[in-house]
């Protein structure tokens, strides 16, 4: 026998390593939408186990030892006075993550070592560093996008809050009597036990991968909403009114559920870059879109550049629902991150708009995931990646067609945009149909900065610089015209502030 | 020398090394319009490019002059800061860029030192009354820019910009190939509307569109070469009898490179 003769891409045929790995994550997908969980069975009922009047004293100090085992997680639940059900779903989480080897693909993880971390500090007493102490590029860089003052101590974490209570709590008088619930998770599990406990981890069980086993053993803050029957919120709910440094946190856990025709548009995150001295963000967001409603999340991403972020989002989508996630990363020192639609109710639809910015010393690795279950479901992906300085973005799908899947459509579209010859950028698509009767379109592009555009503009009097951030932002247009209104304009001021330092 | 683009004995090759210019020499003073005819292949967008300053085409020898600063081995930013406008023959398409805010930013990075910057209020009221001029069709807010226009609206787009941005000199390569003779009047009546003194370089194909910008000097470019000057009365010369009995003359002159 000769040399196997090269056809398709390993990726395509399953013989890839990473392709393999990266499937794993299917069938706990499908073990979801089976509604076959088994971690949430093996844990019995255990009501009350909580004080619903407890406060936390101001004026305790309460940090977890660095490094993580059995001792740190339940005196993490101890500490947050959390129902017995939820200390053993988080030790349960821990051994997950204890046995899950590293995954092999993706982004070199190996410098994080997870014994020098902590994994806790009570929100109360998180200490704000000084403003003096907040390195001089962060602050260049809000003082050039324009963050009003107030703002830039908060995102530096040198303040605690950022001061909207007001605005905040004439919404938030809004939206309870429509009966929407929007609050911190911890506080949700406290005051509404009965839906967390029916919905947490449902659609991201603890053994999903490594990450979300992490999260799920050491979680703290996140959002939790619950938007009742029927109920539109026309103003997008936004974590940045509410956020306090503990909810940025690294170990955030959001759960969302649009009930039957209900519409919500979150929108967590912050185009300005966020300091923080945490290495590890490890997220998890789990949201459940009932028949006819439809949610759309919008993320920004910018953390600082010393930041391993590896976040798990997945929406359930049931029928005629419509989910919707965009997903935009700018900063990091590295990135995992892949939202992913489970289609589960007839004519169901998803779409994923991501963005990502990789420059000097930066990999991120984003994409997205679509998997099928029903008949006339669609999907779309779109992604958009920019590299420069040296920077690495890659791009890594799953869309899945399950048999019965009849009428499904998925639509990928992934674009790269290499600034200069030291930047890379990679596309690692996995499509599976098995469905006669679907469709899959997948289409893929990788360029340069085009010479003749940028003479076409330079022509006009607009110099090199000014021309390659017209071009790129031109090229992201397509995702940044989703976004707010205040986050695009700080996008494009950022990017603007990219190119100064990259070109001429 | 104020108010004059002067070219002198203009080479350039391509980046590959092959010389296409072979001492090109013109000067336009404001207030003039030259007109350069010629065949195919010529070299005539390439002139339009390499005054330009396009990278793919190098100056070997040769000066070009606007009033009296050499722009030669300028980038192109620089050659339109100093006075320069080129019209493409092929418009660039550049997706997701929005026309309005290019043109505007155009202008603005235009602006002799010292001007102040055109009010975003005044600039839209300046491009809906050119665009008007020019029967745009749709609303010209927001479009992408060339990608949302049609082949003969990226023509008249070219001439848009010509307009607001207000060159010193301007050098239109083909500004008529691909349109109707509506379009064609339309932008003959925008640049002949111009109230301010320019220059203006007009490479064309044909006689057609000289009916209505009437020259003040047609140049016949062949080879790389200006190989005749004259009057208006020369393009109708070219209209009647061809480029034939210049390219004869000129293949016999032409010493292998």
């Amino acid at each position: 026998m000769g040399r196997r003769p090269k056809a398709e891409p390993a990726c395509l045929t399953g013989e890839d390593d990473e392709a393999i790995s990266f499937n794993n994550g299917i069938a706990a997908l499908l073990s979801v939408a089976r509604n076959d969980n088994n971690l949430m069975k093996t844990h019995p009922l255990i009501k009350n186990a909580y004080n619903l009047g407890f406060h936390k004293p101001e004026s305790s100090v309460f940090r977890t030892p660095k490094g993580l085992n059995r001792e740190i997680v339940e005196s993490i639940s101890r500490f947050k006075q959390e129902p017995a059900w939820m200390l053993d779903f988080r030790l349960q989480a821990l051994k997950i993550f204890e046995q899950k080897k590293m995954p092999s693909w993706g982004v070199d993880l190996s410098e994080i070592k997870f014994n020098d971390l902590y994994y806790y500090i009570s929100p109360a007493k998180k200490k704000f560093r000084r403003w003096k102490d907040v390195p001089k590029d962060i602050k260049d860089t809000y003082e050039k996008i324009g963050i009003p003052q107030a703002e830039r101590k908060f995102l530096a974490g040198v303040g605690s809050q950022y001061d909207s209570e007001v605005i905040y709590h004439n919404l938030k008088k809004k939206w309870e009597e429509q009966g929407v619930i929007f609050t911190d998770t911890d506080t949700a599990l406290q005051k509404y036990p009965d839906i967390i406990k029916q919905h947490f981890g449902t659609i991201i069980p603890p053994n999903d991968n490594k990450f979300s086993a992490l999260n799920s053993a050491v979680w703290s803050g996140g959002s939790f909403i619950y938007i009742p029957k029927g109920v539109h919120v026309e103003i997008p709910l936004q974590a940045y009114f509410r956020i306090n440094a503990a909810n940025m946190g690294q170990f955030e856990r959001t759960l969302i559920i649009a009930d039957e025709g209900s519409y919500l548009h979150y929108i967590e995150g912050c185009s300005a870059p966020i300091y923080t001295t945490n290495l590890l963000h490890c997220g998890v967001v789990e949201i459940i879109i009932k028949k006819d409603a439809r949610v759309r999340y919008t993320t920004i991403q910018n953390w600082s550049n010393n930041v391993y972020n590896l976040v798990t989002k997945r929406m359930l989508i049931e029928e005629k629902g419509f989910g919707e996630w965009i997903d935009g990363n700018l900063g990091s020192k590295k990135t995992m991150k892949y939202p992913s639609l489970i289609l589960k109710g007839k004519g169901a639809h998803g779409e994923i708009l991501s963005l990502s910015f990789a420059g000097k010393g930066q990999h991120q690795d984003t994409g997205g995931k679509a998997i099928h279950l029903a008949p006339h479901t669609t999907s779309t992906i779109t992604s958009k990646s920019v590299s420069i300085n040296g920077g690495r973005a890659s791009y890594r799908g799953l869309v899945k067609i399950n048999k019965g899947a009849d009428n499904s459509k998925s639509f990928i579209r992934c674009d790269a945009l290499l600034l200069d010859e030291i930047s890379r950028s990679d596309t690692y698509p996995v499509n599976i149909v098995n469905e006669q009767n679907a469709a899959l379109g997948h289409e893929a592009s990788v360029s340069k900065i085009n010479e003749q555009q940028l003479f076409y503009l330079r022509s006009r009097g607009i110099n090199e610089t000014q021309a390659t951030s017209l071009i790129v932002n031109g090229f992201i247009e397509p995702i940044v015209k989703e976004l707010p209104l205040e986050y695009a304009v700080e996008l494009n001021r950022l990017i603007n502030l990219s190119m100064e330092g990259a070109v001429g | 020398m104020k108010n004059t683009l002067a070219i002198s004995s203009l080479h350039a090759s391509t980046t590959g090394g092959k010389e296409i210019l072979h001492g090109i020499s013109l000067t336009v003073k404001k207030g003039e319009i030259h007109a350069i005819m010629g065949p195919n292949g010529a070299g005539k967008s390439t002139l339009a490019q390499t005054l330009m300053g396009h990278p793919g085409f190098k100056i070997t020898q040769g000066k070009i002059i606007i009033n009296g600063v050499d722009i030669s081995h300028l980038p192109p930013d620089q050659r339109a800061k100093n006075g320069l406008f080129l019209g493409f023959q092929y418009p660039i398409e550049v997706p997701g860029v929005n026309f309005d805010n290019f043109l505007r930013m155009a202008i603005n990075e235009n602006q002799k030192k010292g001007v102040k910057k055109i009010s975003p209020l005044a600039f839209r009221q300046q491009l809906t009354d050119q665009a008007k001029r020019l029967a745009f069709s749709k609303n010209i807010i927001g479009m992408a820019l060339n990608e949302d226009f049609s082949g003969g609206e990226k023509k008249k787009a070219e001439i848009l910009q010509f307009a607001l941005i207000k060159p010193e000199f301007a050098i239109l390569d083909e500004p008529d190939s691909g349109l109707d003779v509506d379009a064609l009047k339309y932008i003959a009546k925008t640049i002949l509307s111009l109230d301010y003194p320019f220059g203006l370089i007009l490479i064309t194909h044909y006689q057609r569109i000289l009916h209505y910008i009437k020259p003040d000097f047609v140049h016949i470019m062949i080879n790389g070469k200006l190989v005749k000057s004259g009057d208006s009365s020369l393009a109708k010369e070219i209209e009647k009898k061809g480029y034939e009995g210049y390219l004869n003359n000129v293949s016999l002159r032409e010493a292998p490179r």
